[in-house]
Parts: C-alpha cells; sequence; structure tokens
C-alpha cells in the first residue's frame, strides 16, 4: 500500500514536533524513518497508524484521506518500542488477540485461529513458547512475539517504532537481518522509525532522514551516505571531517590561507567543508594551495591507520583524524598538506 | 590444582561466613536482641492481641447460646443489614468512581491533574465526623437542599441515603490510590496496541486494562470494605441513631455498649472484629499476589 503524508505538521505545546512534512512511502517498500531523538520521526509514525493526530495536514493510504479512520480501522500493524506484549496473556493469546477482537461475522473459528497462530509462530520461528507468558521471554524473543501479533490480522502497512531499540548489540544484529529477510518473504509496506543509522543503512530500501520536525533527505542508503544534500545529514550519517572556512571571491581559505579547492557554487561568507576521512590525501609539505598541518599523533592497527592532523596555527587550531595508506610512513610533528578527494561545502547557517 | 585442594578451598571457604556470623553475634549481645524482640511483642500483645482477646471473651462470656442470642436479636439483624447495603453501595461506586478516576489522571494529560490528585486525598485528611457535618450543612433540615428535600419528601439525613453518601466520601481514596501509581506504571502501551490490532474500546478496557490491574483493584475494594463496615463518626453525624432503623453495627456496639449490655455489644463487635482478622487474611494473599505480578 501507497502512504503519503502532506504539509504534516503536529504541535505540542510550543514544541512543534513536525513542520509541515511531506512524505510518499512505496508500495511494499521497507523505508526507515532516521533522525535524533526530538527529530519528529516518531510522531511522524503515530500520526501514519492514527494513535495521534496532526494539526495540519493530510495522510492518504493508496491515495485516501486515512484521518477520519481510527488505529483499529487502518489495517495497521504497529510494533512497539518495549514490545507492549498483553502481560497476563500467553504468547498464543496474544497472537491471537487480533483475530479474536475481529467482528462475529470476520471472526474465524477457533480452529482457524490455532492454524493462523501457529503459522504465524513458526515464521518468526518461535512456536515451542506458546504456552508462555511474555515476563518468561528474552527482549529478542518479545519483539519478535510483538510482530508476529502484528502480523496475525495481515496489515496493509507494518508500522515499527524503534524495533531494536532495547535490544543489546547481538541480538539487535540478528534481529535485524531477521527482519530484512522477513520483509522479502512477506513484502508488506513497512516504515521503522530508528535512531541509529547503522541500522537504517544495513535494513531500509529507502531512508528519510529527520531533524527538527522537518525532512532533510530522502534516497537510498547509497545516495544518502554518498550524496548528502544538509550539512545535518552528512553529520549525521557516517563519519565526517568537519573544518571551518570562509568562501571569499571564489576561493576557499581556510585560517585566512587560501586552499585551491572549488567553492562548489556557495555564497561568499562563512561555510563548513564537509569530507569522509577516507578522502583526504596526505602530502609531503611544503607544497602548492592544500590545507597545512602536522601530525599529532598516528594510531590504528590492521588494514587501518588513523592520524591526526593538527591544521592551522594556535590557538584555532583544529585537531581532524584522517584514513592514511600503510605503506608510507609518518612521523609525529612531520609536515604534511591534505587534499580532500571528495568534499562538500555548505553555507554556515546564520 | 587437585580435587582435594579444590574441596579443601571450598570447606574453607564454608568456614568463613560461620565465623563472621560468630562475630556479629558478639557485636549485639543476646540480652539486648531479646529485650528489643521482648518490647515488640509485649507492645503487640498488649495493644492488638489482648483487645482481640477481650473482644471475643467478653462476647462468649455468658455462652455461646447467649452470643447467638444477641446477635439473633432483631434490632442487631437491622443493623448487620443496613451495614452490608452501605458497604455495597459505597463499594461499588468508589469501584467506579475510582477506575474512571485512575484511568483519567493515570492515561490522560490535562489541566488540573494535580489539583485533582489532591483532592482525592482530601478524605483521608478530613476527621470523618466534619465530612458527616458537611453532609448535614447540605441535606439538613437547615442545610442548603433541606427545605427543598422536605418539600418533596426525599430523606438523606436520618435516612440511608446520607449514611451511604458519608460512607463514600470516607472510603473514596481506596481504590484510586491503589490504581494510579500502577496505571502511570503500565502507561497505555499495551491499550494502544489492542486499539491498532481493531479492538473496540470495551473489549481494551476489559481484555487488557482490568486483568492488568485486577489485583491491585481487589485490594483497594478489600480496604474500602473493610473502612465502610468500620465507619463510626461520619456515619454517627448523620444517621439519628434509630435503632434497627438507621443504626450501622458500629453504632449499634456503641448503643448496646451505653446501654449497658455489655456481652451482647461485644457479641456484634465481635463480627467486626472478625472482618477485620478476614481481611488480613486477603490483603496478605493479594500483596503476595501483586508482589508476583
Amino acid at each position: 500500500m501507497r502512504i503519503s503524508a502532506l504539509d504534516v505538521t503536529k504541535r505540542f505545546g510550543d514544541f512543534v514536533a513536525l513542520d509541515g512534512v511531506n512524505l510518499e512511502v512505496r508500495s511494499g517498500e521497507l523505508l526507515a524513518l532516521l533522525g535524533p531523538s526530538g527529530s519528529g520521526k516518531t510522531t511522524l509514525l503515530r500520526i501514519i497508524a492514527g494513535l495521534d493526530w496532526p494539526d495540519d495536514g493530510e495522510v492518504q493510504f493508496d491515495g485516501e484521506d486515512a484521518l477520519p479512520r481510527a488505529v483499529g480501522e487502518r489495517h495497521v500493524g504497529f510494533v512497539f518500542q518495549h514490545y507492549a506484549l498483553f502481560r497476563h496473556m500467553t504468547v498464543f493469546e496474544n497472537v491471537a488477540f487480533g483475530l479474536r477482537a475481529r467482528p462475529r461475522r470476520f471472526r474465524p473459528n477457533e480452529q482457524e485461529i490455532r492454524r493462523r497462530v501457529a503459522s504465524l509462530l513458526d515464521l518468526v520461528q518461535l512456536g515451542w513458547l506458546a504456552d508462555r507468558h511474555p515476563n518468561q521471554l528474552s527482549g529478542g524473543q518479545r519483539q519478535r512475539i510483538a510482530l508476529a501479533r502484528a502480523l496475525a490480522t495481515e496489515p496493509r502497512v507494518l508500522l515499527l517504532d524503534e524495533p531494536f531499540g532495547s535490544l543489546d548489540a547481538k541480538v539487535r544484529k540478528e534481529l535485524r537481518r531477521w527482519l530484512r529477510k522477513l520483509h522479502t518473504e512477506i513484502h508488506v509496506t513497512s516504515i521503522f522509525v530508528t535512531h541509529d543509522q547503522e541500522e537504517a543503512m544495513d535494513v531500509a530500501d529507502r531512508i528519510v532522514v529527520m531533524d527538527k520536525g522537518r525532512i532533510e533527505q530522502t534516497g537510498t542508503p547509497q545516495q544518502v551516505y554518498d550524496h548528502p544534500v544538509t550539512s545535518f545529514v552528512h553529520e549525521f550519517i557516517g563519519e565526517s571531517i568537519t573544518l571551518p572556512v570562509v568562501v571569499a571571491g571564489g576561493d576557499v581559505r581556510f585560517q585566512g590561507q587560501p586552499t585551491g579547492l572549488d567553492p562548489q557554487g556557495v555564497a561568499d561568507g562563512a561555510a563548513t567543508l564537509f569530507a569522509r576521512p577516507f578522502h583526504m590525501t596526505i602530502l609531503p609539505a611544503p607544497g602548492g594551495d592544500a590545507l597545512q598541518g602536522s601530525i599529532r599523533r598516528v594510531h590504528g592497527i590492521g588494514p587501518a591507520r588513523r592520524i591526526e592532523v593538527a591544521l592551522g596555527s594556535e590557538p584555532a587550531e583544529t585537531i581532524i583524524e584522517v584514513d592514511a595508506p600503510r605503506v608510507q610512513q609518518w612521523q609525529v610533528g612531520q609536515l604534511v598538506r591534505l587534499r580532500p578527494e571528495h568534499y562538500r561545502l555548505f553555507p554556515k547557517p546564520d | 590444582m587437585t580435587d582435594a585442594e579444590l574441596a579443601g578451598q571450598a570447606s574453607a571457604r564454608e568456614r568463613q561466613p560461620a565465623r563472621r556470623a560468630a562475630i556479629r553475634h558478639d557485636a549485639d549481645p543476646w540480652w539486648v536482641q531479646w529485650s528489643i524482640i521482648a518490647v515488640a511483642v509485649l507492645f503487640l500483645g498488649s495493644f492488638i492481641v489482648l483487645p482481640l482477646v477481650v473482644v471475643f471473651a467478653q462476647a462468649f462470656s455468658k455462652g455461646a447460646a447467649a452470643y447467638l442470642a444477641a446477635l439473633r436479636d432483631p434490632d442487631t439483624l437491622a443493623a448487620i443489614r443496613l451495614t452490608l447495603v452501605v458497604a455495597a453501595i459505597s463499594v461499588t461506586s468508589n469501584l467506579l468512581f475510582g477506575l474512571i478516576a485512575a484511568w483519567a489522571i493515570a492515561k490522560f494529560e490535562f489541566a488540573g491533574k494535580n489539583l485533582l490528585v489532591t483532592l482525592i486525598e482530601i478524605p483521608f485528611s478530613v476527621s470523618p465526623v466534619i465530612a458527616g457535618l458537611v453532609f448535614v450543612l447540605l441535606f439538613g433540615l437547615q442545610g442548603y437542599f433541606g427545605p427543598w428535600l422536605k418539600a418533596h419528601d426525599i430523606a438523606i439525613i436520618f435516612a440511608l441515603p446520607g449514611i451511604a453518601l458519608a460512607t463514600i466520601f470516607v472510603t473514596f481514596p481506596f481504590v484510586v490510590r491503589e490504581l494510579i501509581p500502577l496505571m502511570q506504571e503500565q502507561g497505555s502501551e499495551e491499550e494502544e496496541a489492542a486499539l491498532a490490532l481493531g479492538a473496540s474500546g470495551l473489549r481494551t478496557f476489559m481484555r487488557v486494562t482490568l486483568p492488568n490491574v485486577k489485583w491491585a483493584l481487589l485490594y483497594g475494594v478489600l480496604l474500602c470494605n473493610a473502612r465502610a463496615m468500620g465507619e463510626f463518626g461520619a456515619v454517627s453525624v448523620v444517621s439519628g441513631h434509630v435503632r434497627g432503623e438507621t443504626n450501622t453495627m458500629p453504632l449499634h456496639v456503641e448503643m448496646l455498649y451505653d446501654g449497658f449490655q455489655l456481652q451482647a455489644a461485644f457479641a456484634v463487635a465481635s463480627l467486626l472484629a472478625l472482618l477485620a482478622l478476614v481481611t488480613l487474611v486477603v490483603k496478605t494473599v493479594l500483596e503476595a499476589r501483586m508482589s508476583q505480578e
């Protein structure tokens, strides 16, 4: 099912949780809403689910206005960060709840319910836990049961709020892979909220990066990583080197010195240069225009070697960390030049 | 390391706590321990157990036949009936009010919420006599609604409605107090999950909310009931003490006692004492269940 959010705005008192958000979720895709806490991602998910209502804007399911419908009428499956399993029911009854809650004429008979629950428990590979209570399960098991429960009603869309947020690192990684696999099997339109960029990169078909109630960028993991369109996205996703620079007369200057870099169409004034640590070439100094500095520290074992370079002079010294090829020998104190092979300039916000 | 060495280490480890325990024993001499325990037991015995024994001893002082005769007295039976009716009314209404109030406070955000929480506790800090007087001021002959009630021939004060109102007021906090912290701790996620799965509001309440708070609810009801049956002050003000009509059990006990019918007074009192004992047992069971969940 296709989901559209049109100009969705939501305020909690003075706090603007969502500020005119427009989003298009394609049918059958697995989409990640990624952002720091307070970016509005969970609020957007809850509004799509029908657990919250926007102050302004519209939510459409397949082009049809969804807002007049309550959460129970939208046929969504919702998975909560803290599982929200019914604590006094067995695993079986938890999964069967949605089927039993149906109006009588749509309710499957007991035999059919048993069959459906059993097959869902098989799908999440936890059939042997059917008679347990939620407090007898591990976190990872609980979340898989929560997922089975959400899938029981055959939802048209699956919404997951930080589904792996309260699990430990190892289980999280396993479940991630498992969710990816499950999605390729059942192919239901799915949106999941996360603050973990690695998780989003790993699982999602497309990523929506959010900050302060706005969408910063939408794209495949590759696009978002390789071509961040705002400074926030560049910094939030992957490792970044940031340098305060000034664009003046078609030249990029760092601490007053010309760097020979192209300003990429950024207007004169203060700007920030972003680059990945592995996109910096280290050259022996002195030489032509480039970022000049001296090596402070050399560390790292295995294939990667990291070098800390102090750029500029005291007190405005900026220390950045770059990847360096192992074949070359670097000494602490050595003067070097750095040339970013790929970089992005963004004007500094006022 | 050989097995023998391991065993040796293990037994050394076992010996250690024993020695430490012995040292602690020396630190608190036996007579200190025993006198503290003795004071506690003596206090408990003279203030709790002894009165309880006296109640039953007095009740049966003229034999079991006299005991049963005292309970079969029509006025006593009327008092028991009234007490049960009042308790049933006040427990039922406080169960409903309590659930609604706790739900509102725990699951919604609204202006004046803190004020409401404070107001709910008022019956605990107000003397029951004052509570009774408030109802006399409102519904008594000289009260605000007195003349109107008189004109329409509705009796509240010195009748069942007044007694029930006073009891409801006094016992109001018991159920709410148990529910609010539990409901707040549980949050609304399970309800949201149930609604998202297509359950109706009623089904969500019956299948998710209620089972999640059932032990706390029963606990509140139990305490509410014990207090409702035992309430004296507030009821005394609004009842009018009409024998066989507006006397509840505690009032009836007082009346018998004032009339020098000691044995009868204690016979009725023994029923209230029995109620207290049963309440205590059920309370212990409920507490065990709640700590299990």
